[in-house]
């Protein structure tokens, strides 16, 4: 069975997902065809080598529906025989994208593709992929749903984490995010955007605020608990009955923050690497992905990673570093609670908290960022995994070459 | 035509009015149905009608359907047979709908559910200027919708949301609310209805509804592709989980029947409105509460329980011995009925501030609006505080709640029986000592009787009437009369300790209090209770009832039955709490909860070093066991002759303590599960538990022979004869 490498990845810096956001002004489309003509560039790859580009979006209706892999494929001028596909796992697509064009290559139907996401979260509206799940009310009722920042706020009641818990998790997030920065950590994978005309819109991330302080972030409101009292601590207190009050601890600080972006990774066997003339940078040793429990929603990563851990063969000490994406802080804590993980070796250069996470690119945004942190330290291997909406979650584990 | 009368006038414009032959309401039934076809039949095709009045001869316009048979078609009719009786009353109102003339409705009084529906169908509907005119969909508060196109007309005139409002909460509008939601279209003064609905009618308007009009789009065709439709539906499927819980499938069914009929073309949105109604007419949910909440509530209250043949009796003046919450409370209500009080104490002072209970909580209602100011004065000009006997004198009926002291209470009852008549009615409003007891004091047990009202008395609508053992017939119809005068709700039971309703009570809170014992954390305990439907945890109720209370019933019981008396289960925890870590409930100074000043609670977080928490426990059988507990205490009332019939099981445990109305009550709920699976499951948590949840024997011969507590119409005689020879086996 042929494997599946990681010959480059790239990725655009995380634009505010607002307005004034400085990439407002680029569809989605458009930062995913400024990425295709990166990899491309950068690489000098002759892209009738490639199969396939898989792209997910959290999101994938208007301009991000219509399979927007296949217009970004040929909007980037690549060759006409390049296939296109979309994925949706809510905040796993990124990942997700990633893990099926490995899984290509190692079925051998597939010998080289890409597999990314991208989300313009200032361009579409959160809501426009309500879906059944949230929004039909007979599937919500039976599901018992309830919005993400519940879940957090579950997670934080069940575990006990107070508000100083998770905002200086946060905290923890904006200091790493912001020395990342500050050292150039991020710059091997960063593709500037641009506009039309050419000019550099935006080369870092931008909602990132560094010397963030504890007192800074105790004045913030809890942002979740008018949704509990209109009628969600309901649905909360049916599923666990052990909940006597939630706690609201999560608010716009200490949450995954709103921005446009998009993350592409090269994949491909080592064949394709050969005829393209590049080299491996880590293989893909495992990924899994599982339901949990979908009204907490956000607790499926420690299991998903101990999937993933199984279908490798290893244990969660052959993992030298671990990335997960900070939707909340609470479900950062309890994956590491449950998992034994020390803080230094999770999210070593910050994340979305400090960040933002463009939902659908993200989880082909920090396997980029966690290998390039595994080749700056010389380390071998890491685990790289999303919580997602509806109790899903996704893992993939890399091992360098 | 029985039920309706048409005229039709030379102008054209043809007259249908609503008389219904059998009862003072109009309501749909199979007779009003067929006779309506026929009706609109014959205007539609008759060329000299150009357009429609409908009103009604009665005080409303049209109360709803007719329940009875609502509850009869649970048993009688399969769901695809409820659904095309739901199509046949939609086809009905949309015959008028499209009959190419314009029908004016007229609404007059009350137009609820069904008769509502039948307005809305109409091309204009006219509300008369009023206080009783009102409109409402209440189909939600029996476990059903509006299954006649309400749902669907509604959103298309009013809008999703006012929609939902209106379906999900059941209220009723005045018709100016009703006119700013465009529910109706004017209102005039009485006497100008019809000339209003003819001027309107001689404009020649167009009979097309704007959704048959050709190239109509659906409200929200574009279903959730609209991100703020999405969240709304989001966030009213969480608000019917609060409201309604988990239970009560009519809430859901509702939100879904909207949801989906706003993207569907008026027809289908129509036929999709029946599957859901279908659905519900046939889950027992919907037949245990039309059954208890109307049926034999209706019939309780018209003296199902009155002995025949004792003349009727009318109150004008009653004792009230004991101004305390409970007396105050029955002075106010019976004074509101019209019944002159007097209300005694032990000096003035105690007495007048019992009646000044009355001026609070009517200077409340004046200030709602729901009371005038004159009618207060009235009422409190009822009710005279004393603190001597000799008032007593002309009295038609006294009624005691002094302390509950046997000793106390029998002096009070000797001093009132020196002066009262020899045929004044004496009631105990006594809730946990024995009537027969209480009845030595008196120089005439016949004429002695136990009413027991809830608190707060102005708010609960239930009295439990009990019998003593040498209580006459002609002193339990005089009660009754009185609990009929002042608009309660009776259920007649027979002595023994806590009668039914304090008695089966106690198994629940003792049920809460054991789970504690078991190690089962309080919050679980808690909301277990509210996951079957329970308005409060039973931790809390014992820290408002106070833990000696419970423990005093059972010291007593103790005492005098020693080894035969099966000892509560909750009684070791109670104990623990009160007598070793004093906590003995919120007088106390806190029980399982802390109170802050403003009266919000936490649990006390000692509970979790006492009662240490196990993570064993079983939501399923926790919730099971509220509902067992209760039910089987129960039977075993109707076994020992406490109780005598199912509906005053049912009526005492929905209306006396909140156990869940979709349920029925304590004995539908029995019959809901099915007699035989119910013994099932009872015996296995009695092995898992303890004896309290054993099937008693009544339950297991019933569930040997196939009987079940409730059954259809026409059996009913057969199966009375079968219990009565199982109760006497």
């Amino acid at each position: 069975m042929p494997e599946a490498f990681i010959y480059d990845h790239v990725r655009t810096p995380r634009g505010r997902g607002r307005e004034d956001g400085s990439l407002h002004e680029i569809t989605s489309v458009g930062l995913a065809t400024q990425l295709l003509e990166a990899l491309r560039d950068r690489n000098e790859l002759d892209t009738a080598l490639l199969d396939d580009v898989i792209l997910g979006s959290a999101q994938p209706v208007g301009e991000q529906g219509g399979v927007l892999a296949r217009a970004a494929v040929l909007n980037a001028g690549y060759a006409q025989t390049v296939g296109g596909q979309q994925v949706n796992r809510f905040c796993a697509s990124g990942l997700d994208a990633v893990n099926l064009m490995a899984a290509q290559v190692i079925a051998g139907m597939v010998l080289g593709g890409i597999g990314g996401g991208v989300e313009a979260m200032s361009r579409t509206k959160l809501g426009y992929d309500s879906g059944p799940w949230s929004a039909d009310p007979a599937i919500t009722l039976s599901n018992h749903y309830a919005p993400q920042g519940i879940g957090a706020d579950l997670i934080a009641t069940l575990d006990g984490y107070t508000r100083e818990d998770v905002d200086s998790y946060a905290i923890e997030s904006q200091r790493r995010a912001a020395e990342s920065w500050s050292e150039g950590r991020f710059g091997g994978a960063i593709v500037p955007v641009r506009d039309a005309i050419g000019e550099v819109l935006l080369d870092r991330d931008e909602l990132i605020r560094p010397g963030t302080t504890l007192e800074q972030l105790a004045k913030l409101k809890p942002a979740f608990e008018g949704f509990g009292k209109a009628g969600f601590e309901a649905v909360i207190k049916d599923r666990y009955p052990q909940v006597e009050q939630l706690s609201y601890v999560h608010h716009g600080g200490n949450s995954s923050g709103i921005v446009d972006g998009s993350g592409m990774v090269l994949v491909g066997s080592e064949a394709f690497g050969k005829s393209a003339g590049l080299k491996p940078r880590a293989r893909i040793r495992s990924y899994a992905s599982i339901g949990s429990e979908p009204t907490i929603m956000l607790t499926a990563p420690a299991a998903v990673s101990e999937k993933a851990l199984s279908i490798a063969g290893m244990s969660k000490d052959d993992i030298d570093l671990f990335e997960l994406n900070e939707a909340f802080a609470s479900m950062m804590l309890r994956y590491m609670r449950t998992l034994r993980i020390p803080h230094d070796k999770i999210n070593v250069n910050g994340g979305a908290i400090a960040m933002g996470h463009p939902m659908g690119a993200t989880g082909a945004m920090i396997l980029g960022t966690v290998l390039d942190e595994l080749e700056r330290r010389d380390l071998n291997t890491a685990l790289v995994s999303l919580c997602a909406a509806n109790g899903l979650g996704t893992a993939t584990i890399i091992e360098r070459v | 035509m029985r039920h309706l009368n048409i005229s039709k006038a030379a102008d054209g414009v043809a007259t249908l009015v609503l008389d219904n032959a059998d009862a003072p309401m109009n309501v749909i039934s199979l007779n009003f149905v067929g006779e309506m076809e026929e009706a609109i039949a014959s205007l539609t095709t008759d060329e000299n009608v150009q357009g429609v009045i409908l009103a009604s001869a009665k005080s409303a316009f049209m109360a709803g359907a007719d329940l009875k048979f609502l509850v009869g078609a649970y048993d009688g009719l399969t769901k695809r047979e409820h659904f095309e009786f739901s199509q046949r009353v939609s086809g009905l109102l949309r015959a008028i709908e499209r009959s190419g003339k314009p029908w004016v409705a007229i609404i007059d009084g009350l137009a609820l559910g069904g008769g509502l529906e039948l307005a809305l169908a109409c091309h204009r509907r006219i509300a008369v200027d009023r206080p009783g005119t009102a409109v409402g969909l209440p189909e939600v508060n029996v476990g059903l919708l509006p299954g006649a196109g309400g749902t669907q007309r509604l959103l298309r005139i009013a809008g999703v949301k006012t929609a939902l409002d209106l379906l999900l909460s059941g209220r009723q509008l005045g018709a100016k609310e009703a006119l700013t939601l465009g529910i109706v279209d004017e209102i005039v003064p009485a006497n100008e209805a019809f000339s209003s609905a003819k001027a309107w009618l001689a404009t020649n308007p167009d009979p097309v509804k704007p959704w048959d009009v050709k190239g109509a789009q659906a409200p929200q065709k574009l279903g959730l592709l609209v991100p703020a439709d999405a969240a709304d539906y989001s966030l009213a499927a969480a608000m019917v989980a609060k409201k309604a819980g988990y239970n009560q499938p009519a809430a859901a069914a509702i939100l879904s029947t909207v949801y989906e009929g706003a993207q569907l073309p008026f027809d289908k949105a129509l036929s999709v409105e029946s599957k859901y109604f279908a659905q519900l007419l046939s889950s027992p949910v919907a037949r245990n509460i039309i059954r208890t909440s109307f049926i034999s509530r209706k019939a309780a209250e018209k003296g199902a329980r009155r002995p025949a043949g004792v003349p009727k009796s009318k109150l004008a003046k009653i004792g009230m011995l004991g101004a305390g919450m409970m007396g105050a409370g029955i002075a106010f209500v019976s004074a509101r009925a019209g019944i002159d009080v007097i209300l005694l104490d032990r000096d003035v002072a105690t007495a007048e501030k019992g009646r000044q209970y009355s001026a609070k909580v009517m200077q409340k209602l004046i200030a709602a609006g729901k009371m005038a100011e004159g009618d207060a004065e009235a009422i409190l000009a009822r009710i005279t505080a004393t603190d001597e006997f000799a008032m007593l004198a002309s009295c038609d009926l006294i009624v005691e709640a002094v302390f509950e002291d046997l000793a106390i209470k029998a002096a009070t009852t000797e001093k009132a029986e020196a002066v009262i008549s020899e045929n004044t009615v004496f009631g105990s409003n006594t809730s946990t000592l024995p009537i027969s007891e209480l009845a030595k004091a008196s120089k005439r047990p016949d004429q002695f009787i136990g009413i027991h009202f809830f608190s707060p008395v102005d708010r609960m609508s239930l009295v439990e009437v009990i019998m003593g053992r040498q209580t006459s017939a002609e002193t339990l119809a005089k009660a009754l009369d009185f609990v009929a005068q002042i608009g309660k709700t009776p259920i007649v039971v027979n002595d023994s300790r806590g009668f039914y309703t304090s008695r089966v009570f106690q198994t629940l809170i003792h049920e809460g209090a054991a789970m504690l014992g078991e190690g089962v954390p309080p919050a679980v305990i808690e909301n277990a209770a509210k996951a079957v439907g329970m308005p409060v945890g039973p931790l809390a109720l014992l820290d408002e009832l106070s833990f000696d209370l419970p423990l005093a019933i059972v010291d007593q019981a103790i005492e005098q039955e020693g080894a035969r008396y099966l000892v509560p289960a909750g009684v070791n925890t109670l104990r623990r709490m009160r007598d070793e870590l004093g906590r003995g409930g919120r007088k106390a100074g806190g029980g399982f909860y802390d109170y802050d000043e403003d009266g919000k609670k936490r649990l006390w977080q000692g509970i979790a070093e006492h009662f240490p928490a196990k993570d064993d426990w079983n939501i399923d059988d926790l919730k099971a066991r509220y509902l067992y507990a209760q039910s089987v205490e129960t039977v075993r009332c109707l076994e020992e002759g406490v109780l005598q019939t199912a509906e005053d099981a049912d009526l005492g445990s929905v209306y006396g303590w909140g156990f869940p109305i979709w349920t029925g009550g304590t004995i539908s709920y029995i019959d809901t599960v099915g007699v035989p699976a119910f013994e099932r499951e009872a015996d296995r948590l009695a092995q898992l538990y303890g004896p309290r949840f054993a099937p008693p024997k009544l339950l297991r011969d019933m569930s040997r022979k196939g009987i079940q507590f409730y059954v259809a119409a026409e059996q009913q005689d057969h199966v009375e004869e079968d219990h009565a020879e199982l109760a006497q086996s």
